[in-house]
Protein backbone atom coordinates (compact mmCIF):
# COMPACT_ATOMS: atom_id res chain seq x y z
CA UNK A 1 0.00 0.00 0.00
CA UNK A 2 2.80 2.40 0.89
CA UNK A 3 4.45 1.59 -2.36
CA UNK A 4 1.32 2.65 -4.11
CA UNK A 5 1.23 5.94 -2.17
CA UNK A 6 4.71 6.71 -3.31
CA UNK A 7 3.64 6.34 -6.88
CA UNK A 8 0.97 9.07 -6.54
CA UNK A 9 2.39 12.12 -8.24
CA UNK A 10 2.34 15.69 -7.04
CA UNK A 11 -0.61 16.78 -9.15
CA UNK A 12 -2.65 13.89 -7.80
CA UNK A 13 -1.96 15.19 -4.33
CA UNK A 14 -3.26 18.60 -5.35
CA UNK A 15 -6.45 16.98 -6.61
CA UNK A 16 -6.90 15.00 -3.41
CA UNK A 17 -6.37 17.98 -1.16
CA UNK A 18 -8.75 20.20 -3.10
CA UNK A 19 -11.34 17.40 -3.11
CA UNK A 20 -11.06 17.16 0.67
CA UNK A 21 -11.51 20.91 0.86
CA UNK A 22 -14.68 20.74 -1.23
CA UNK A 23 -16.00 17.87 0.88
CA UNK A 24 -15.34 19.84 4.08
CA UNK A 25 -17.01 22.96 2.72
CA UNK A 26 -20.03 20.96 1.59
CA UNK A 27 -20.59 19.10 4.84
CA UNK A 28 -18.57 20.85 7.54
CA UNK A 29 -21.16 23.34 8.68
CA UNK A 30 -24.57 22.00 9.54
CA UNK A 31 -26.89 22.70 12.43
CA UNK A 32 -28.99 19.57 12.64
CA UNK A 33 -27.47 18.81 16.03
CA UNK A 34 -28.21 22.28 17.36
CA UNK A 35 -31.82 22.09 16.23
CA UNK A 36 -32.78 18.45 16.41
CA UNK A 37 -35.95 16.97 15.04
CA UNK A 38 -37.35 16.31 18.48
CA UNK A 39 -39.85 18.08 20.65
CA UNK A 40 -39.12 19.17 24.17
CA UNK A 41 -41.23 21.02 26.71
CA UNK A 42 -42.94 24.16 25.41
CA UNK A 43 -41.84 23.57 21.82
CA UNK A 44 -43.96 24.47 18.84
CA UNK A 45 -45.76 21.90 16.73
CA UNK A 46 -47.76 23.08 13.78
CA UNK A 47 -49.52 19.74 13.53
CA UNK A 48 -51.89 20.79 16.29
CA UNK A 49 -54.28 23.68 15.93
CA UNK A 50 -53.07 25.49 19.04
CA UNK A 51 -49.46 25.12 17.89
CA UNK A 52 -48.34 23.42 21.09
CA UNK A 53 -46.04 20.41 21.14
CA UNK A 54 -47.04 19.72 24.76
CA UNK A 55 -50.12 17.52 24.83
CA UNK A 56 -52.25 16.67 27.84
CA UNK A 57 -52.93 13.02 28.60
CA UNK A 58 -56.40 11.79 27.66
CA UNK A 59 -58.92 12.72 30.35
CA UNK A 60 -59.09 10.07 33.02
CA UNK A 61 -55.56 8.82 32.49
CA UNK A 62 -53.92 7.61 35.67
CA UNK A 63 -50.14 7.51 35.68
CA UNK A 64 -48.50 4.62 37.46
CA UNK A 65 -48.39 5.19 41.21
CA UNK A 66 -50.49 8.31 40.93
CA UNK A 67 -53.95 6.95 41.61
CA UNK A 68 -55.78 9.53 43.69
CA UNK A 69 -57.63 7.10 45.90
CA UNK A 70 -57.54 9.18 49.07
CA UNK A 71 -60.48 11.61 48.78
CA UNK A 72 -59.65 13.61 51.88
CA UNK A 73 -56.06 14.09 50.76
CA UNK A 74 -56.68 14.88 47.10
CA UNK A 75 -59.96 16.81 47.22
CA UNK A 76 -60.33 18.08 50.77
CA UNK A 77 -63.74 16.44 50.95
CA UNK A 78 -65.07 13.17 52.33
CA UNK A 79 -68.51 12.09 51.08
CA UNK A 80 -69.00 15.57 49.69
CA UNK A 81 -68.31 17.30 52.99
CA UNK A 82 -65.28 19.51 53.58
CA UNK A 83 -62.88 18.00 56.09
CA UNK A 84 -62.31 20.04 59.21
CA UNK A 85 -58.95 18.55 60.14
CA UNK A 86 -55.86 17.76 58.12
CA UNK A 87 -56.02 14.37 56.31
CA UNK A 88 -54.47 11.46 58.13
CA UNK A 89 -51.47 11.38 55.81
CA UNK A 90 -50.43 14.91 56.69
CA UNK A 91 -48.37 15.17 59.81
CA UNK A 92 -47.99 18.62 61.26
CA UNK A 93 -44.36 19.33 61.91
CA UNK A 94 -42.07 22.32 61.93
CA UNK A 95 -40.81 21.30 58.48
CA UNK A 96 -44.34 21.21 57.09
CA UNK A 97 -45.12 24.69 58.43
CA UNK A 98 -41.83 26.08 57.12
CA UNK A 99 -42.52 24.58 53.72
CA UNK A 100 -46.00 26.05 53.95
CA UNK A 101 -44.61 29.46 54.79
CA UNK A 102 -42.21 29.32 51.85
CA UNK A 103 -44.91 28.25 49.40
CA UNK A 104 -47.41 30.73 50.85
CA UNK A 105 -44.90 33.52 50.32
CA UNK A 106 -44.35 32.47 46.71
CA UNK A 107 -47.91 31.84 45.63
CA UNK A 108 -50.32 33.59 48.00
CA UNK A 109 -48.69 36.58 49.65
CA UNK A 110 -48.95 38.87 46.62
CA UNK A 111 -52.70 39.10 47.05
CA UNK A 112 -53.48 37.85 50.54
CA UNK A 113 -50.52 39.58 52.20
CA UNK A 114 -47.67 38.12 54.19
CA UNK A 115 -49.81 38.22 57.34
CA UNK A 116 -52.90 36.92 55.57
CA UNK A 117 -54.78 40.19 55.99
CA UNK A 118 -55.70 40.46 52.31
CA UNK A 119 -53.49 43.49 51.85
CA UNK A 120 -50.90 42.06 49.53
CA UNK A 121 -49.11 44.11 46.92
CA UNK A 122 -51.62 43.28 44.16
CA UNK A 123 -54.51 44.20 46.42
CA UNK A 124 -52.85 47.53 47.15
CA UNK A 125 -52.20 48.24 43.50
CA UNK A 126 -55.44 46.89 42.10
CA UNK A 127 -57.34 50.05 42.88
CA UNK A 128 -60.45 48.94 41.08
CA UNK A 129 -60.76 45.45 42.51
CA UNK A 130 -64.46 44.80 42.85
CA UNK A 131 -63.78 41.78 44.98
CA UNK A 132 -60.59 42.36 46.95
CA UNK A 133 -58.61 39.33 48.14
CA UNK A 134 -59.96 37.79 51.33
CA UNK A 135 -58.43 38.37 54.71
CA UNK A 136 -57.95 35.10 56.57
CA UNK A 137 -58.72 36.87 59.83
CA UNK A 138 -62.47 37.00 59.57
CA UNK A 139 -64.90 34.88 61.59
CA UNK A 140 -66.10 33.22 58.41
CA UNK A 141 -62.65 31.95 57.41
CA UNK A 142 -61.49 31.25 60.95
CA UNK A 143 -64.33 28.77 61.26
CA UNK A 144 -63.95 27.42 57.74
CA UNK A 145 -63.10 23.70 57.50
CA UNK A 146 -59.52 23.16 56.33
CA UNK A 147 -60.71 21.29 53.25
CA UNK A 148 -62.03 24.60 51.93
CA UNK A 149 -58.55 26.09 51.64
CA UNK A 150 -57.28 23.02 49.82
CA UNK A 151 -60.20 23.22 47.44
CA UNK A 152 -59.64 26.92 46.76
CA UNK A 153 -55.94 26.40 46.03
CA UNK A 154 -56.79 23.55 43.68
CA UNK A 155 -59.81 24.99 41.87
CA UNK A 156 -59.90 28.71 42.58
CA UNK A 157 -62.75 30.60 44.24
CA UNK A 158 -64.75 33.61 43.12
CA UNK A 159 -62.42 35.73 41.04
CA UNK A 160 -59.32 33.87 42.25
CA UNK A 161 -57.82 31.62 39.58
CA UNK A 162 -56.81 28.09 40.42
CA UNK A 163 -53.22 27.73 41.57
CA UNK A 164 -53.24 23.97 41.34
CA UNK A 165 -51.18 23.74 38.18
CA UNK A 166 -48.24 25.25 40.01
CA UNK A 167 -48.64 24.04 43.57
CA UNK A 168 -47.98 20.37 44.17
CA UNK A 169 -51.18 18.45 44.79
CA UNK A 170 -49.47 15.80 46.83
CA UNK A 171 -49.58 13.16 44.12
CA UNK A 172 -46.06 12.17 45.10
CA UNK A 173 -46.92 12.50 48.77
CA UNK A 174 -44.87 9.44 49.62
CA UNK A 175 -41.85 11.51 48.71
CA UNK A 176 -42.92 14.18 51.18
CA UNK A 177 -44.41 16.58 48.66
CA UNK A 178 -47.67 18.03 49.83
CA UNK A 179 -47.33 21.70 49.19
CA UNK A 180 -51.04 22.47 49.14
CA UNK A 181 -51.61 20.93 52.55
CA UNK A 182 -48.47 22.64 53.82
CA UNK A 183 -49.98 25.97 52.77
CA UNK A 184 -53.32 25.04 54.36
CA UNK A 185 -51.53 24.26 57.64
CA UNK A 186 -49.65 27.53 57.44
CA UNK A 187 -52.84 29.52 56.82
CA UNK A 188 -54.37 28.01 59.96
CA UNK A 189 -51.18 28.87 61.85
CA UNK A 190 -51.45 32.45 60.58
CA UNK A 191 -55.06 32.62 61.73
CA UNK A 192 -54.16 31.36 65.19
CA UNK A 193 -51.24 33.73 65.49
CA UNK A 194 -53.27 36.81 64.55
CA UNK A 195 -56.24 35.91 66.75
CA UNK A 196 -54.33 35.11 69.90
CA UNK A 197 -55.08 36.96 73.09
CA UNK A 198 -51.59 38.19 73.90
CA UNK A 199 -52.62 39.84 77.16
CA UNK A 200 -52.24 36.50 78.94
CA UNK A 201 -48.56 36.31 78.05
CA UNK A 202 -45.74 37.44 80.28
CA UNK A 203 -44.23 40.89 79.69
CA UNK A 204 -41.12 39.28 78.20
CA UNK A 205 -43.08 37.27 75.68
CA UNK A 206 -45.12 40.32 74.79
CA UNK A 207 -41.93 42.25 74.17
CA UNK A 208 -40.75 39.47 71.87
CA UNK A 209 -43.95 39.84 69.89
CA UNK A 210 -43.25 43.52 69.51
CA UNK A 211 -46.24 44.57 71.59
CA UNK A 212 -45.27 47.80 73.34
CA UNK A 213 -45.73 47.99 77.11
CA UNK A 214 -48.74 50.10 78.30
CA UNK A 215 -46.65 53.07 79.41
CA UNK A 216 -45.00 53.12 75.97
CA UNK A 217 -48.40 53.26 74.30
CA UNK A 218 -49.40 56.20 76.50
CA UNK A 219 -46.19 57.99 75.66
CA UNK A 220 -46.64 57.30 71.96
CA UNK A 221 -50.20 58.63 72.00
CA UNK A 222 -49.09 61.76 73.79
CA UNK A 223 -46.34 62.20 71.21
CA UNK A 224 -48.68 61.89 68.22
CA UNK A 225 -51.14 64.29 69.89
CA UNK A 226 -48.38 66.83 70.36
CA UNK A 227 -47.35 66.38 66.76
CA UNK A 228 -50.89 66.90 65.53
CA UNK A 229 -51.16 70.09 67.58
CA UNK A 230 -47.86 71.34 66.24
CA UNK A 231 -48.96 70.64 62.69
CA UNK A 232 -52.33 72.34 63.27
CA UNK A 233 -50.81 75.50 64.75
CA UNK A 234 -48.58 76.04 61.73
CA UNK A 235 -49.75 78.81 59.45
CA UNK A 236 -51.17 77.23 56.35
CA UNK A 237 -49.19 77.75 53.22
CA UNK A 238 -50.96 78.80 50.06
CA UNK A 239 -52.50 75.90 48.19
CA UNK A 240 -51.90 75.25 44.55
CA UNK B 1 28.55 48.73 -8.65
CA UNK B 2 25.88 50.58 -6.66
CA UNK B 3 24.07 48.91 -3.79
CA UNK B 4 20.88 47.17 -4.91
CA UNK B 5 19.20 47.61 -1.51
CA UNK B 6 19.16 50.97 0.19
CA UNK B 7 19.59 51.24 3.96
CA UNK B 8 15.83 51.41 4.38
CA UNK B 9 15.52 47.87 3.07
CA UNK B 10 16.40 46.51 6.51
CA UNK B 11 13.44 48.32 8.02
CA UNK B 12 11.12 47.19 5.25
CA UNK B 13 12.12 43.60 5.70
CA UNK B 14 11.61 43.82 9.46
CA UNK B 15 8.20 45.41 9.08
CA UNK B 16 7.11 42.89 6.52
CA UNK B 17 8.34 40.04 8.69
CA UNK B 18 6.39 41.47 11.60
CA UNK B 19 3.29 41.88 9.47
CA UNK B 20 3.62 38.37 8.18
CA UNK B 21 3.11 37.18 11.77
CA UNK B 22 0.93 39.95 13.13
CA UNK B 23 -1.67 40.14 10.37
CA UNK B 24 -2.84 36.51 10.59
CA UNK B 25 -2.78 36.75 14.37
CA UNK B 26 -4.80 39.95 14.18
CA UNK B 27 -7.26 38.39 11.78
CA UNK B 28 -7.75 35.43 14.10
CA UNK B 29 -8.23 37.72 17.09
CA UNK B 30 -10.72 39.85 15.19
CA UNK B 31 -12.63 36.73 14.28
CA UNK B 32 -12.64 35.64 17.90
CA UNK B 33 -13.87 39.06 18.99
CA UNK B 34 -16.75 38.84 16.52
CA UNK B 35 -17.82 35.35 17.59
CA UNK B 36 -17.69 36.39 21.25
CA UNK B 37 -19.38 39.71 20.68
CA UNK B 38 -23.07 40.49 21.18
CA UNK B 39 -23.75 40.40 17.43
CA UNK B 40 -23.06 36.69 17.50
CA UNK B 41 -24.03 35.67 21.05
CA UNK B 42 -26.91 38.12 21.68
CA UNK B 43 -25.56 38.88 25.16
CA UNK B 44 -27.00 42.11 26.46
CA UNK B 45 -29.41 42.49 23.53
CA UNK B 46 -33.06 42.87 24.49
CA UNK B 47 -35.33 41.16 21.97
CA UNK B 48 -38.72 42.37 20.77
CA UNK B 49 -41.37 40.42 22.63
CA UNK B 50 -45.10 40.24 21.91
CA UNK B 51 -45.68 41.80 25.34
CA UNK B 52 -43.06 44.18 26.78
CA UNK B 53 -42.79 42.20 29.99
CA UNK B 54 -40.53 43.81 32.58
CA UNK B 55 -38.68 41.61 35.05
CA UNK B 56 -37.57 44.76 36.85
CA UNK B 57 -41.16 45.73 37.54
CA UNK B 58 -42.34 42.30 38.61
CA UNK B 59 -39.25 41.21 40.55
CA UNK B 60 -37.85 44.36 42.04
CA UNK B 61 -40.78 46.74 42.27
CA UNK B 62 -43.52 44.23 43.08
CA UNK B 63 -41.39 41.58 44.75
CA UNK B 64 -42.97 38.55 43.09
CA UNK B 65 -40.94 35.41 43.66
CA UNK B 66 -39.32 33.84 40.56
CA UNK B 67 -41.17 30.63 41.26
CA UNK B 68 -44.64 32.16 41.05
CA UNK B 69 -44.22 32.09 37.27
CA UNK B 70 -41.25 29.76 36.72
CA UNK B 71 -42.85 27.19 38.99
CA UNK B 72 -41.03 24.11 37.76
CA UNK B 73 -37.52 25.48 38.16
CA UNK B 74 -36.87 23.59 41.41
CA UNK B 75 -38.17 20.26 40.29
CA UNK B 76 -37.46 19.84 36.61
CA UNK B 77 -34.98 20.53 33.87
CA UNK B 78 -36.94 23.47 32.52
CA UNK B 79 -37.74 26.61 34.44
CA UNK B 80 -40.67 27.02 32.09
CA UNK B 81 -42.20 30.10 30.56
CA UNK B 82 -45.40 30.75 32.53
CA UNK B 83 -48.72 29.79 31.02
CA UNK B 84 -51.11 32.54 29.97
CA UNK B 85 -53.30 31.53 32.89
CA UNK B 86 -50.46 32.46 35.26
CA UNK B 87 -50.36 35.97 33.79
CA UNK B 88 -54.12 36.20 33.98
CA UNK B 89 -54.30 35.15 37.62
CA UNK B 90 -53.30 38.74 38.36
CA UNK B 91 -54.04 40.50 35.09
CA UNK B 92 -57.66 39.43 35.06
CA UNK B 93 -57.92 41.89 37.95
CA UNK B 94 -55.35 44.60 37.40
CA UNK B 95 -54.39 46.45 34.20
CA UNK B 96 -57.41 44.80 32.63
CA UNK B 97 -57.74 47.47 29.95
CA UNK B 98 -54.09 47.88 29.08
CA UNK B 99 -53.54 47.58 25.32
CA UNK B 100 -50.08 46.18 26.04
CA UNK B 101 -51.74 43.10 27.51
CA UNK B 102 -54.02 42.47 24.55
CA UNK B 103 -51.93 39.47 23.32
CA UNK B 104 -52.29 37.91 26.78
CA UNK B 105 -56.06 38.28 26.83
CA UNK B 106 -56.32 37.00 23.28
CA UNK B 107 -54.19 33.99 24.12
CA UNK B 108 -56.38 33.26 27.14
CA UNK B 109 -59.53 33.43 25.05
CA UNK B 110 -58.28 31.31 22.16
CA UNK B 111 -56.04 28.88 24.02
CA UNK B 112 -53.18 29.57 21.62
CA UNK B 113 -50.00 30.30 23.58
CA UNK B 114 -48.12 33.57 23.25
CA UNK B 115 -45.02 33.17 21.11
CA UNK B 116 -42.24 34.61 23.25
CA UNK B 117 -38.81 35.03 21.72
CA UNK B 118 -36.39 32.70 23.38
CA UNK B 119 -33.55 34.57 25.07
CA UNK B 120 -31.56 31.80 26.68
CA UNK B 121 -31.07 28.73 24.59
CA UNK B 122 -28.48 26.01 24.70
CA UNK B 123 -27.95 23.76 21.66
CA UNK B 124 -30.27 20.79 21.69
CA UNK B 125 -27.42 18.37 22.30
CA UNK B 126 -26.97 19.97 25.72
CA UNK B 127 -29.17 18.57 28.46
CA UNK B 128 -29.18 21.34 31.01
CA UNK B 129 -31.14 20.76 34.22
CA UNK B 130 -32.28 23.73 36.30
CA UNK B 131 -33.33 21.71 39.34
CA UNK B 132 -29.88 20.45 40.37
CA UNK B 133 -28.33 23.88 39.99
CA UNK B 134 -31.02 25.42 42.18
CA UNK B 135 -30.67 22.61 44.72
CA UNK B 136 -26.98 23.44 45.11
CA UNK B 137 -27.76 27.11 45.55
CA UNK B 138 -26.47 28.44 42.23
CA UNK B 139 -28.16 31.80 41.81
CA UNK B 140 -30.39 32.61 38.85
CA UNK B 141 -28.31 35.68 38.07
CA UNK B 142 -25.07 33.74 37.80
CA UNK B 143 -26.27 32.54 34.41
CA UNK B 144 -29.08 34.97 33.59
CA UNK B 145 -27.46 38.29 34.52
CA UNK B 146 -29.00 40.92 36.81
CA UNK B 147 -32.56 39.96 35.97
CA UNK B 148 -34.00 42.30 38.61
CA UNK B 149 -32.62 45.23 36.61
CA UNK B 150 -33.95 44.22 33.20
CA UNK B 151 -36.95 46.02 31.79
CA UNK B 152 -36.91 44.01 28.59
CA UNK B 153 -35.10 40.77 29.24
CA UNK B 154 -31.70 40.25 27.72
CA UNK B 155 -29.25 37.39 27.72
CA UNK B 156 -26.80 37.53 30.61
CA UNK B 157 -24.10 35.09 29.56
CA UNK B 158 -22.87 33.75 26.25
CA UNK B 159 -23.31 30.08 27.20
CA UNK B 160 -20.12 28.84 25.61
CA UNK B 161 -19.10 25.39 26.73
CA UNK B 162 -15.91 26.86 28.10
CA UNK B 163 -18.01 29.04 30.37
CA UNK B 164 -19.99 26.05 31.68
CA UNK B 165 -16.76 24.22 32.36
CA UNK B 166 -15.34 27.07 34.42
CA UNK B 167 -17.73 26.04 37.16
CA UNK B 168 -17.90 22.33 36.41
CA UNK B 169 -14.13 22.06 36.79
CA UNK B 170 -13.96 24.04 40.01
CA UNK B 171 -17.35 24.03 41.68
CA UNK B 172 -15.74 24.97 45.00
CA UNK B 173 -15.35 28.50 43.67
CA UNK B 174 -19.07 28.93 43.16
CA UNK B 175 -20.68 27.15 46.10
CA UNK B 176 -21.46 29.11 49.24
CA UNK B 177 -23.77 28.73 52.19
CA UNK B 178 -26.45 31.21 53.07
CA UNK B 179 -24.50 33.73 55.16
CA UNK B 180 -27.67 34.56 57.11
CA UNK B 181 -28.50 31.01 58.05
CA UNK B 182 -25.69 28.53 57.32
CA UNK B 183 -27.80 25.50 58.23
CA UNK B 184 -30.60 26.38 55.86
CA UNK B 185 -31.19 24.50 52.65
CA UNK B 186 -29.06 26.31 50.02
CA UNK B 187 -32.00 26.18 47.60
CA UNK B 188 -33.85 29.12 49.09
CA UNK B 189 -31.00 31.62 49.30
CA UNK B 190 -31.00 32.45 45.61
CA UNK B 191 -34.62 33.57 45.77
CA UNK B 192 -34.21 35.40 49.08
CA UNK B 193 -31.61 37.66 47.49
CA UNK B 194 -34.20 39.60 45.51
CA UNK B 195 -36.36 40.45 48.48
CA UNK B 196 -33.33 41.28 50.63
CA UNK B 197 -32.25 43.69 47.93
CA UNK B 198 -35.77 45.08 47.53
CA UNK B 199 -36.06 45.92 51.20
CA UNK B 200 -32.60 47.44 51.33
CA UNK B 201 -30.90 44.89 53.56
CA UNK B 202 -27.11 45.06 53.73
CA UNK B 203 -25.82 42.39 51.39
CA UNK B 204 -22.52 40.64 51.93
CA UNK B 205 -19.97 40.98 49.10
CA UNK B 206 -20.65 37.46 47.88
CA UNK B 207 -24.37 38.16 47.77
CA UNK B 208 -23.79 41.35 45.81
CA UNK B 209 -21.73 39.52 43.25
CA UNK B 210 -24.37 36.89 42.83
CA UNK B 211 -27.12 39.46 42.57
CA UNK B 212 -25.30 41.45 39.93
CA UNK B 213 -24.32 38.31 38.06
CA UNK B 214 -20.85 39.76 37.69
CA UNK B 215 -17.69 37.75 37.27
CA UNK B 216 -16.86 36.06 40.50
CA UNK B 217 -13.64 36.86 42.27
CA UNK B 218 -12.54 34.40 44.86
CA UNK B 219 -10.73 34.75 48.12
CA UNK B 220 -8.76 31.84 49.53
CA UNK B 221 -11.15 31.58 52.47
CA UNK B 222 -14.11 31.27 50.20
CA UNK B 223 -12.51 28.54 48.13
CA UNK B 224 -11.68 26.65 51.32
CA UNK B 225 -15.33 27.01 52.38
CA UNK B 226 -16.41 25.85 48.95
CA UNK B 227 -14.22 22.78 49.17
CA UNK B 228 -15.92 21.85 52.42
CA UNK B 229 -19.32 22.23 50.77
CA UNK B 230 -18.27 20.08 47.82
CA UNK B 231 -17.56 17.33 50.31
CA UNK B 232 -20.61 17.95 52.47
CA UNK B 233 -23.08 17.95 49.59
CA UNK B 234 -21.35 15.08 47.82
CA UNK B 235 -20.70 16.98 44.61
CA UNK B 236 -18.94 14.48 42.34
CA UNK B 237 -16.35 16.82 40.88
CA UNK B 238 -14.77 14.22 38.61
CA UNK B 239 -18.12 13.38 37.06
CA UNK B 240 -18.96 17.02 36.46
CA UNK B 241 -16.64 17.20 33.48
CA UNK B 242 -17.62 13.87 31.98
CA UNK B 243 -19.15 14.28 28.53
CA UNK B 244 -22.33 12.48 29.48
CA UNK B 245 -23.06 14.86 32.33
CA UNK B 246 -24.38 17.37 29.80
CA UNK B 247 -24.45 15.40 26.53
CA UNK B 248 -26.00 12.01 25.93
Amino acid sequence: MFRRLRTIRARHWIHLVSLAGVAFAATGCHIDMWYQSKKVAQDENEFFRDGKADRLPVAGTVARGELRHDDAFFTGRVDGKLITDLPARVEVSKELLERGKERYTIFCSHCHGAAGDGKGMIAQRGLSLRRPPASFHTDRLREMPLGHFYEVISNGFGVMYQQGTRIDSGVGAEKGKMDRWAIVAYIRALQLSQYYDASGLSAEEQEKLGIPAPEQIEWKNAFTEAQKKAAGSKPEEGGH
Amino acid sequence: MPQIFSKKANTYSRVSLFCLLALPAGAIMAGMAVTRGPAQTNVGMPLDQPVPFSHKHHVEELGIDCRYCHASVETSAKAGVPTTETCMSCHAHIWTNSPLLEPVRKSYETGVPIKWQKINKVPEFVYFDHSIHIARGINCNTCHGPIQDMHITWKGQYFFMRWCLECHREPEKYLYVNPRDPDKDPRQKAFDLYSLNKYGEDLTPIEWRNLEGSDLKFSKDQIAEGEKLVEKWGVKVKQLTDCWTCHR
